[in-house]
């Protein structure tokens, strides 16, 4: 913070006031209204189009099932495989949700208690980078050596893959400090807590969705990554037995599954940054 | 204690700032009357905002005192209300909320016929579930206006409050407050760049020197209140504004007067 004369015009944004809000990632975010009628019967007729036409060429190509399965095949092993994948995906579900809730928390506090203290941030950055930048997936054998076949390695490495993510994100929410705004509520006589909770952590909302979204959608892929290293369980799991025995209709109705997973992971967030987070558009 | 300390409301006394080796405000006093308005102009980088930070009692002085009701201000206090060169409403609150973000702070509870007042009078009600984004540029000043008043302040402090406003708007402001200054009889410190604002809204007008500000001149704007169209557009108000202008930048009030 420069020492020079008070100048509180204009909108004082600190560091990375960059405008990476919710709002423009999205695909959703195009007509913010509900669709109208034809909107949607475009969509469904399209997506017949497009499936019906993958569905006729492999046919037409006679392309062998173990190659690429046709969607109808895939859409059949999904619900016959249904009660039998099930139960891995409550265990990879698990996973997920408990290296997330770990890793986000402990991003979240990070962040927050990091941003007040710009020193430490710097002497920290890097390693938070490093952290950020490798690739999580590649400490789960070890893990594995260490906590075994279960649930811990396993939510270990989400943890580790979330948390970074979550906390780089959030951060850059928080350094976005606005001094005319923590002015006025100095006026009224706030406290330092009260400052965090009414100024500094609304205005850092934005950011932390878009932080807890790519945390958690880095954590779903290193959930299913983790799976497939080791362990007999999860989707993971299922994906490399299915391939590993050549059932490519089973081994896509996991990809199908994952991919919803993921989308409602985006959906998610999406509309909680709508009801919570509009104000930034 | 003298008496001309005892009258006033607001006492600058010896009044220095210094950021580093750069002198911004030197041995500054004004004493400013209770229930008065009080416009500060001067050069940019005069320290006309620096100085009204150190009456908020959000920055500290370097040198010298700043008393209320002769009492040194040591910090935020209840009885000082600011109002902020832009609006600065928090943009994830509606208005209402905005409005009583200052009691929820101080965990009071807030008069609500009180505010509903101010509201009225700012033509702000109906707009109380509203975004600031909703809001023109007038009526987030206003509501920001209606928020410093709502703790009933017994100096209000404004700074530059209508500087990003267009000259229509800007005119209503000012109307507004001097309105509202008719009925609360709220002691105004109001720093403004536009010497015509400064005219119809004050009983005094102080000129700050260029940097190391300090009070270089120190004028009474007699007219009647509230002031007219009229009174506005006559000789006498020409002539203060013309000798306010040479003053500040400088030149004989013959030129001026001529341009």
């Amino acid at each position: 913070m420069s020492n020079a004369i008070p100048e509180f015009s204009k909108s004082g944004g600190g560091a990375g006031r960059g405008k990476i809000g919710l709002n423009n990632m999205s695909a959703f975010a195009a007509g913010s209204g509900s669709r109208t009628r034809a909107e949607i019967l475009a969509i469904i007729i399209t997506a017949i189009i497009v499936i019906g036409s993958i569905e006729g060429a492999l046919v037409w190509f006679e392309v062998k099932e173990y190659i690429l399965p046709r969607p109808s095949a895939v859409a059949v092993a999904l619900v016959k495989e249904m009660p039998l994948l099930l139960p891995h995906l409550g265990h990879t579900l698990i996973q997920l949700f408990g290296g997330f809730a770990i890793g986000a928390s402990i991003g979240l506090i990070l962040a927050a208690v990091i941003t007040q203290f710009p020193f430490a941030e710097k002497i920290i950055a890097p390693y938070i980078l490093i952290l950020v930048t490798t690739p999580m997936l590649a400490l789960v054998p070890l893990l594995i050596l260490r906590f075994g076949f279960g649930y811990e390695p396993r939510i270990i490495a989400v943890a580790l893959a979330c948390g970074p993510m979550v906390m780089i994100n959030a951060a850059t929410g928080f350094r976005r400090v606005d001094s005319a705004k923590i002015a006025l509520a100095r006026s009224y006589g706030a406290s330092t807590l009260q400052i965090f909770w009414k100024i500094r952590a609304p205005m850092a909302l934005p950011m932390i969705l878009v932080g807890l979204m790519i945390g958690a959608i880095f954590g779903l892929l290193t959930t299913v990554g983790a799976e497939m290293v080791g362990g007999g369980f999860g989707l993971g799991n299922r994906l490399t037995t299915y391939s590993s025995m050549i059932n490519m209709p089973e081994f896509f109705a996991v990809i199908a599954i994952l991919s919803t997973m993921g989308i409602l992971i985006y959906v998610f967030f999406f509309l909680v940054g709508k009801k919570w987070a509009s104000w930034e558009a | 204690m003298s008496a001309a300390a005892i009258a006033s409301k607001l006492t600058i006394r010896h009044a220095g700032m210094s950021y580093g080796d750069l002198v911004a405000i030197d041995d500054c006093n004004l004493d400013i009357a209770p229930n008065t308005i009080v416009s500060i102009v001067g050069p940019s980088g005069c320290g006309k905002t620096t100085l009204l930070w150190a009456m908020s009692g959000l920055h500290r002085l370097s040198r010298g005192d700043i008393l209320l009701d002769a009492k040194p201000i040591t910090g935020p206090h209840p009885d000082i209300g600011l109002v902020f060169q832009e609006a600065n409403l928090l943009p994830w609150r509606n208005l209402i909320d905005n409005i009583l973000f200052p009691f929820e702070i101080k965990r009071q509870t807030p008069d609500r016929d009180w505010i509903n007042h101010l509201l009225d009078r700012c033509g702000l009600l109906g707009f109380e579930q509203n975004f600031p984004r909703e809001l023109s540029g007038g009526m987030q000043q206003r509501a920001s206006i209606v928020r410093a008043l709502s703790l009933r302040p017994q100096v209000l402090l404004m700074d530059e409050p209508f500087g990003a406003l267009d000259a229509f708007t800007r005119e209503e402001m000012n109307r507004l407050v001097e309105e509202i200054w008719l009925e609360t009889k709220t002691t105004i410190v109001f720093i403004t760049h536009s010497i015509e604002e400064a005219i119809f809204l004050s009983d005094r007008v102080i000129v700050l020197t260029k940097r190391p500000g300090r009070v270089q001149s120190d004028y009474t704007v007699p007219f009647v209140r509230p002031r007219s169209l009229e009174t506005m557009a006559s000789k006498p108000v020409f002539d203060l504004t013309n000798l306010i202008k040479a003053d500040i930048y400088g030149i004989k009030p013959t030129a001026a007067a001529a341009e």
